[in-house]
């Protein structure tokens, strides 16, 4: 088997066990290009069966909009089961993230959106798309990643995992998070998306778009919330995305690559990690460890 | 990634092409501290150009804020992901770490070499096919070599680099290196080993680990990198007979009925005789379904969705086999546990064992040995210890189909689950299937447990009461006992003081003595009451677990959990065996008494306030059964 089939197959067990071992699984889905990769898998992995849980977006209303008409089209296509929360005490209080920093949005929007989610629909399992490979405090994660029923991490507390033996067990509301792409890289994700032919949502190839330089970001100005500062400008220049977020958080690069192969070319020759275009791994040492022991993904 | 960057710039979909056909290979690290483990991983991810601008940015920041190399940049940082352990220097966890040659895809398990972390390194070389061990070429093999080579080769490893690192510390000197090579080969000649390759170098320099060293004109082997990339992989997992065990059924309408799961071992194809291993229904493959269309043959590795010809009752679990290959089925086997928690593992408690996708109750029957995993010599034990390895009997609750272990890593390993916090508490590997317990037949009674407790016009029943020392347990089942005689039951009372003046003294009051004393006592229970009597116990029992399988083994009897709360304070002063006075002479209050010598019921039955008068009690005890067991019989 090459590597892509040894990964694909790891992928697919892992779903499954999860789907065997819990009542009320759930899979987060941001939309993005590893996002497509899972859903894909668990196509696979469950087929001619439809996917057996539904799929979870927290919409903190600050998406590109191009990402919200991929995901609906997606759920059309496909028919999977389409869930949309999001924190209306964040968007009763006007939570922004020109205004209120990036720190204190993504904990509202996303940390407190996402548990407010699992809490009310009871899911006792949810997968998510992270890689090991992201980011250092991810390298050591679990692949059935154990969260009090705070939804607390403990990176002190977690169950060792051997062979493709998975201890799913949970008391009354304790949950797991799922990494299943937790073996992939970047460049397997590309790839993979690749040979498989996977839908990703537009925005990831190069096009003529209209982008603001605001604190050393390429920042798109995808509605009519962007407020121009004094002295920025807006220019249409052909960029790109190499993650996708929220719209005021995500840079974009300058880029020609409007195929798939040229996007590959250009990662690969690329001198800057995948992480950077976000603004909230910079603003303190250590800043994802902290998230994630909150309950961030 | 600068090494194929020509071929990417040029021509990417012949890279593309070539990517398609790399295989992956996982290998585990490890070494003793300080050895220079998290160098050398950096050093190979920054070597192979899988670090970025910006994280070599933020490297050069931290190298001078925190790093040990002064104002050179110290890789060991790239690795070393959770802050805490930033702060102290050390690895505590295992990592996973990837990157790529032209050749193969790579999957680093990093693991720690502290004593106290021995189950990290276990559980990174569960999946992996060669493991990398670290020697400081000044120090030479130490103990931590040796019980990193014993772990990792029972774990089934059998691809071995001895990596002799910081060899620039002793100018490279080729007689050193002779040396710890051939003390390596001589040490770890009973270990299995197929292939042991030994390379000087220095990962803070960088010799002999892409390319080969000026240092090292005396060496004429590879370098780290290229015998990681040539190295075949010892994968004869197709050459076996077929194995799956079933994850999942896919039942989508009542027309499909798909078994899903990765198979272990062998090969596949539509039309071959299998057989599900512990009924030995058979049937033949029909079709090997996935979403891209139906598959002609299927291997090792891949993770399918079968259908069958004939319909037969397969579940979760259950294994599908080659016909007249299949494994061997029992409920009990010998396997070596690595035991990887605080709480010792206590033979005759209760875990879970889960293997692959089948889960059963366990008992731990008897500890055979143990291994001293640095000196490797069999020793005697009675519990296993966190870190500690042992070979061990084990008696499952119902029968499972399983491999040997060396034949067969997938389908011959486990994992143990405690059954209250539900912790990975071990790991298992098969060495041996027992014959199953049912080869030691049960003789049918002809007089049986309804004839028995007809005759005595009442409902056999198991009142445990369990509560704190000098609760007032024997007390109130005294009185409850008065209460049933004088209404003309039969009953039978279960002392545990007084049981270890006979059937219990030879158990001490250690915990594997209690587990013991315990699990006798529920023996005892469920035999008199199937003997038709009610019966009361009155013993400490101080954990859930044991509590839990007394009622389990009782399961046809009416089982109540009484747990007599009464408060530290009166119990202290009841006290008359000091027992109380140690412990608060080892300064105990009340909560960490209770932590660590009284697990409370969280699902008793019945509560009881032990500050009420016991008779109250009783009658409490009394009105239990009789609306627990509404027959005209139980009006007393």
């Amino acid at each position: 088997m090459t590597h892509l089939e040894q990964l694909e197959a790891e992928s697919i067990h892992i779903m499954r066990e999860v789907v065997a071992e819990f009542e009320n699984p759930v899979m987060l889905y941001s939309v993005g290009k590893d996002s497509a990769v899972m859903l894909h898998l668990a196509r696979k992995a469950f087929y001619p069966a439809k996917i057996p849980f539904p799929l979870l977006h927290v919409d903190t209303t600050w998406k590109f909009k191009e990402m919200i008409a991929f995901r609906d089209k997606m759920a059309e296509d496909v028919g999977f089961d389409l869930l949309v929360h999001t924190n209306q005490e964040g968007v009763e209080q006007g939570i922004s993230p020109f205004v209120h920093g990036s720190a204190r949005y993504t904990d509202i929007m996303k940390t407190d959106g996402l548990k407010q989610a699992l809490d009310k629909y009871g899911f006792d399992a949810a997968f998510g798309g992270a890689r090991r490979d992201e980011e250092k405090s991810r390298a050591k994660e679990r692949i059935f990643s154990f969260r009090s029923a705070n939804h607390r991490w403990d990176p002190k507390n977690q169950r060792p995992e051997l062979w493709n033996i998975y201890n799913a067990r949970v008391n009354k509301g304790e949950s797991i998070r799922t990494f299943p792409i937790s073996n992939w890289t970047e460049l397997d994700i590309w790839q993979y998306i690749y040979l498989e032919k996977i839908p990703i949502v537009p925005l990831y190839l190069s096009a003529v778009r209209p982008v603001v330089e605001r604190d050393g970001m390429l920042i798109l100005v995808d509605d009519e919330r962007f407020v121009l500062k004094p002295g920025e400008e807006i220019k249409n220049i052909p960029v790109r995305f190499r993650t996708l977020g929220c719209y005021p958080l995500t840079g974009a690069v300058e880029s020609n690559a409007a195929t798939l192969p040229e996007v590959i070319q250009e990662m690969l020759l690329a001198r800057t990690s995948e992480r950077q275009g976000r603004a909230i791994d910079h603003d303190q040492s250590g800043s994802m460890e902290k998230k994630k022991q909150e309950g961030y993904f | 990634m600068s090494h194929q960057s020509e071929l990417i710039s040029e021509d990417i979909l012949s890279y593309l092409k070539q990517q398609e056909e790399k295989s992956l290979l996982r290998f585990i690290t490890c070494g003793s501290v300080d050895d220079g483990k998290s160098t050398l991983i950096g050093r190979l991810l920054w070597d192979s150009k899988m670090i970025f601008e910006d994280q070599l940015e933020a490297l050069a920041v931290d190298s001078k804020r925190v790093g040990t190399q002064g104002e050179e940049i110290d890789y060991a940082l790239l690795l070393d992901g959770l802050q805490a352990e930033r702060e102290q220097g050390i690895t505590i966890d295992v990592a996973y770490r990837y990157f790529s040659t032209a050749k193969r895809k790579f999957i680093v398990a990093d693991t720690p070499g502290h004593e106290q972390y021995t189950r990290n390194m276990v559980t990174g070389a569960s999946t992996a096919d060669v493991a990398v061990i670290l020697v400081d070429a000044r120090k030479g093999l130490l103990t931590q070599t040796r019980r990193h080579s014993y772990l990792v080769s029972l774990v089934g490893i059998r691809r071995i680099v001895l990596a002799i690192n910081k060899m620039d510390l002793i100018d490279y000197d080729q007689q050193t290196y002779i040396n710890i090579c051939s003390e390596y080969k001589a040490f770890a000649a009973d270990l299995g080993f197929e292939d042991i390759c030994c390379i000087p170098l220095s990962a803070l320099k960088g010799d002999n680990i892409i390319s080969p060293g000026d240092n090292t004109p005396w060496y004429s082997g590879p370098c780290l990198l290229q015998h990681l990339e040539t190295v075949e992989l010892p994968d004869n997992s197709h050459n076996k007979p077929f194995r799956m065990r079933v994850q999942w059924v896919n039942r989508p309408d009542l027309d499909f009925r798909g078994f899903c799961g990765t198979i272990a071992s062998g090969i596949i194809q539509p039309g071959d005789k299998i057989q599900e291993a512990s009924s030995g229904k058979q049937s033949r493959i029909a079709r090997i379904i996935t979403l891209d269309g139906d598959l002609k043959e299927a291997t090792a590795g891949q993770a399918v969705t079968l259908t069958l010809e004939d319909e037969i009752d397969i579940s979760r679990g259950d294994m599908l086999a080659a016909n007249g290959a299949q494994p061997a089925t029992s409920d009990r086997l010998q396997a070596k546990i690595v035991w990887m928690h605080d709480k010792h593992l206590l033979p005759g408690r209760s875990y879970l064992l889960k293997m692959g996708a089948a889960t059963t109750p366990v008992q731990i029957a008897e500890i055979i040995h143990k291994v001293n995993v640095n000196s490797l010599q069999k020793e005697p034990g009675k519990a296993l210890e966190l870190n500690e390895v042992g070979l061990c009997r084990l008696n499952l609750s119902s029968a499972i189909s399983c491999d040997l272990y060396q034949d067969t890593r997938l389908t011959g390993s486990f994992i143990l689950i405690d059954r209250l916090t539900n912790a990975t508490v071990g790991a298992g590997m098969v060495e041996d299937v027992l014959p199953p317990s049912d080869s030691i037949p049960w003789q049918e009674v002809e007089v049986d447990t309804a004839a028995l407790a007809d005759i005595k016009g009442q409902k056999p029943a198991v009142i445990w009461i369990t509560g704190r020392r000098y609760a007032g347990k024997t007390t109130l089942a005294n009185l409850v006992q008065k209460r049933l005689h004088s209404a003309g039951r039969h009953s039978c009372l279960l002392d545990g003081d007084n049981l270890r003046h006979g059937l219990n003294s030879d158990l001490d009051d250690t915990d594997i003595g209690q587990v013991e004393h315990i699990r006798r006592i529920g023996e005892v229970a469920k035999l008199a009451a199937e003997a038709g009597l009610i019966v009361l116990v009155a013993t400490t029992s101080a954990y859930a677990i044991e509590r839990r399988r007394a009622r389990e083994i009782t399961a046809e009897i009416d089982f109540y959990e009484v747990f007599l709360d009464s408060p530290y304070d009166i119990c202290a002063a009841r006290d008359s065996s000091d027992f109380y006075k140690k412990q608060q002479g080892q300064g105990q209050d009340d909560q960490t008494f209770s932590k660590h010598n009284y697990e409370p019921p969280t699902s008793a039955e019945l509560v009881l306030d032990g500050n009420t008068d016991p008779k109250t009690l009783a009658e409490e005890v009394i009105k239990l059964l009789e609306c627990k067991n509404p027959t005209p019989e139980w009006i007393i």
